[in-house]
């Protein structure tokens, strides 16, 4: 069995994102991370391996992105990544998230999977909606926002955490899984699998490697079009009510609230 | 003796294995450390540590650790630093590790290595000074003699840290009378001593101190070692240690550089968040000054620190520079704490806020392991060729 997990570079939560202006994209400028949500992934994946209930053979992390991704690469293989695979183009730059799940599902079907797992979201987009766009590439169930995952009957049955509490899915394989970050405690790398994370093979795969048609992806192949960007307003300067009486504070409180229909 | 050459290492590597050690500590913050005041042995973050091969970084691959270089090893103890954390709880097993490998024969680093990089053994005690005999080393009492094929030990260490903590000890002796060689630092040797199960042969005593650093006192009563126990030459011992005392100067220098770095971001931040009459205090000359000239401290002892590093690396002497690298680092990282403690006012007395724990941790390296009037000195007499002074 295999399993892969979709790996992202991202700006490092410390970085203030914002758009550059002059390409309507965010600035992913500065210090770049794995993307923390993934490391639940990996993890995941590492605790189906290490479980025994499936026989996992091999477990691949796969990135789309620039050059530098190549260190989100590094860092999955430390965390366990059995090898990777990285899909970078020219062509790909600027891909909308349905440009990008239709690209990572084409470098997918040549591994045939029989995971996918991801991270619900990605720290900088945080569109949330990768997976199920790969899934549908794939013809794959899809599950979303799951923070548990035990093998039932050869299958995952898996809780995922809705509104109002948690809904349990059975779902065969293959399958494409976004876990969330309640899922489990992503284990840190031991310096000896950090060190030997490039000694682990790396396959560099273009679009037309993984036989992505060049029309729908990057830029142009994208649906989406960026208009303008604006900054949200700033905040106004809040109320401070100095409890100075609490009764007299309560009341203040109870005032304020019912004035904007909150209670 | 071989001296093994560790894996060349690069600058990205050098980040990213910044990156790994900082996000095992992050899983120890300071509640952590506070909660082990004042004298629990932080054994859950050295398992970690050890564990996650850390601690193992200077062991050569073939017996089970990572190979790395003095460079990375600097690296892992300066990020233990900077997260708020203690590495004076584990340094030694680091310190040590360079008299074992340049020293110790094949057949002693095939018995302790793989047990020692697989956590299976602790190496983190280090007995060389004893109640009357400081920084003049050769002057140590502790013996040694032939007893058969093996020795016999009586003597006394004191300031042994992590005694109790560590399964082995590199132990310092004299093999042949003071009187009866032709200089004093001839006639020392080495030795690798098991300390487990010792009985009356060795009395460990925990000494209280200021700062949660497990120190102890170490009675050696007639302890019996096998011949095997002595590395590298007997009677050569105090040079067998020299070589480990550059690297030692190198990690304390990085520790002390980690421990700055972290005084400074902690006062520079609550220099900008506390406000006093009705603007941050960080606007405030006296109180932005003193961390800025830190800040440039800090720095500046870095420099030196790589400077020692890569001459040590490069297997060129570095007495000078590690122990210089040493001496601003610490001059550095006790400007920093001043700094910071001043910044936080009465909080920075607060146990809470890790400050006061962090600047009592950090005006060690002030007297240890080399007490830093006794850089001057060297500098003085052994740098600038000044009259000596001892």
């Amino acid at each position: 069995m295999k399993i892969c997990v979709l790996v992202k570079e991202v700006p490092d939560a410390a970085v203030e994102k914002r758009i550059d202006p002059s390409t309507g994209r965010m600035d992913r400028s500065g210090e770049k991370n794995l993307n923390p949500y993934d490391t639940h992934a990996i993890e995941a994946a590492m605790q189906l391996k290490e479980g025994g209930a499936l026989q996992v053979d091999e477990i691949v992390a796969v990135t789309m992105g620039p050059e530098s991704a190549v260190r989100a690469l590094h860092k999955a293989v430390s965390l366990g990544a059995d090898r990777s695979i990285h899909l970078t183009d020219a062509a790909l730059a600027g891909s909308d998230v349905a440009a990008t799940g239709y690209a990572l599902a084409k470098a997918l079907e040549k591994e045939q999977p029989d995971v996918v797992l991801l991270g619900q979201q990605s720290d900088d987009g945080e569109c949330y909606t990768i997976g199920a766009v790969v899934a549908e590439h794939l013809k794959a169930p899809s599950l979303t926002q799951v923070i548990k995952l035990d093998v039932v009957d050869g299958g995952l049955r898996c809780e995922r955490q809705a509104e109002y509490g948690y809904d349990t899915v059975q779902v065969s394989l293959p399958a494409v899984i976004s876990v969330g970050d309640a899922i489990n405690e992503p284990r840190y790398p031991s310096l000896k699998a950090i060190m030997g994370a490039k000694k682990k093979p790396l396959e560099t795969a273009s679009a037309a490697d993984a036989g992505i048609d060049a029309s729908l992806v990057g830029g142009d192949g994208s649906r989406v079009q960026c208009g303008e960007f604006k900054a949200p307003p700033a905040k106004a300067a809040g109320t401070i009510i100095e409890d100075e009486d609490t009764d007299a504070t309560v009341e203040q409180i109870v005032a304020w609230l019912d004035e904007r229909k909150l209670i | 003796m071989t001296t093994p050459s560790p894996a060349t290492i690069d600058a990205e590597q050098l980040e990213e294995i910044r990156d790994g050690i900082r996000q095992l500590c992050a899983r120890y913050d300071g509640t952590y450390w506070q909660q082990l005041e004042p004298e629990t042995y932080p054994a859950e973050f050295v398992d970690a540590l050890t564990e996650a091969g850390w601690l193992a970084a200077l062991i050569p691959e073939q017996y089970g650790g990572s190979g790395l270089p003095l460079s990375a090893a600097s690296v892992i103890l300066e990020e233990i630093a900077r997260s708020g954390g203690n590495p004076g709880a584990c340094h030694a097993q680091m310190y040590v590790m360079g008299t074992l490998l340049r020293h110790g024969s094949e057949a002693q680093k095939e018995r302790w290595l793989p047990e020692i990089a697989a956590g299976r053994l602790r190496l983190q005690a280090f007995g060389v000074t004893e109640p009357d005999a400081g920084s003049d080393t050769t002057r140590i009492r502790t013996t040694a003699r032939r007893d058969g094929d093996g020795w016999v030990v009586d003597g006394q260490k004191i300031w042994t840290s992590r005694a109790e903590h560590s399964d082995l000890m590199v132990l310092l002796a004299r093999t042949t009378p003071i009187g009866e060689v032709s200089k004093r630092g001839e006639g020392l040797s080495v030795f690798l001593v098991d300390m487990r199960d010792r009985g009356d042969e060795l009395e460990i005593r925990p000494i209280k101190t200021m700062m949660n650093h497990s120190t102890t006192e170490v009675f050696i009563n007639g302890l019996r070692l096998p011949g095997d126990a002595l590395i590298g030459e007997a009677g050569k011992g105090f040079r067998h240690i020299l070589d480990g005392m550059n690297a030692e100067r190198c990690l304390i220098a990085a520790e002390c550089i980690g421990d700055g770095r972290w005084f400074v971001e902690r006062a520079s931040r609550y220099a900008g968040e506390r406000e006093v009459f009705g603007r941050p205090i960080g606007a405030n000359q006296g109180i932005q000054f003193p961390i800025a000239r830190a800040h440039m401290a800090i720095e500046a002892a870095d420099l030196m620190r790589w400077k020692a590093i890569g001459l040590y690396e490069a297997g060129r002497p570095c007495g000078a520079e590690a122990n210089m690298a040493k001496y601003l680092a610490a001059e550095a990282s006790w400007m920093a704490a001043n700094a910071c403690v001043d910044t936080h006012g009465g909080l920075g007395f607060a146990a809470e806020y890790d400050v006061e724990r962090k600047f009592r941790e950090t005006r060690l390296y002030q007297v240890a392991p080399i007490s830093n009037n006794m850089i001057l000195a060297f500098v003085g007499q052994n740098v600038l060729k000044m009259p000596r002074s001892y």
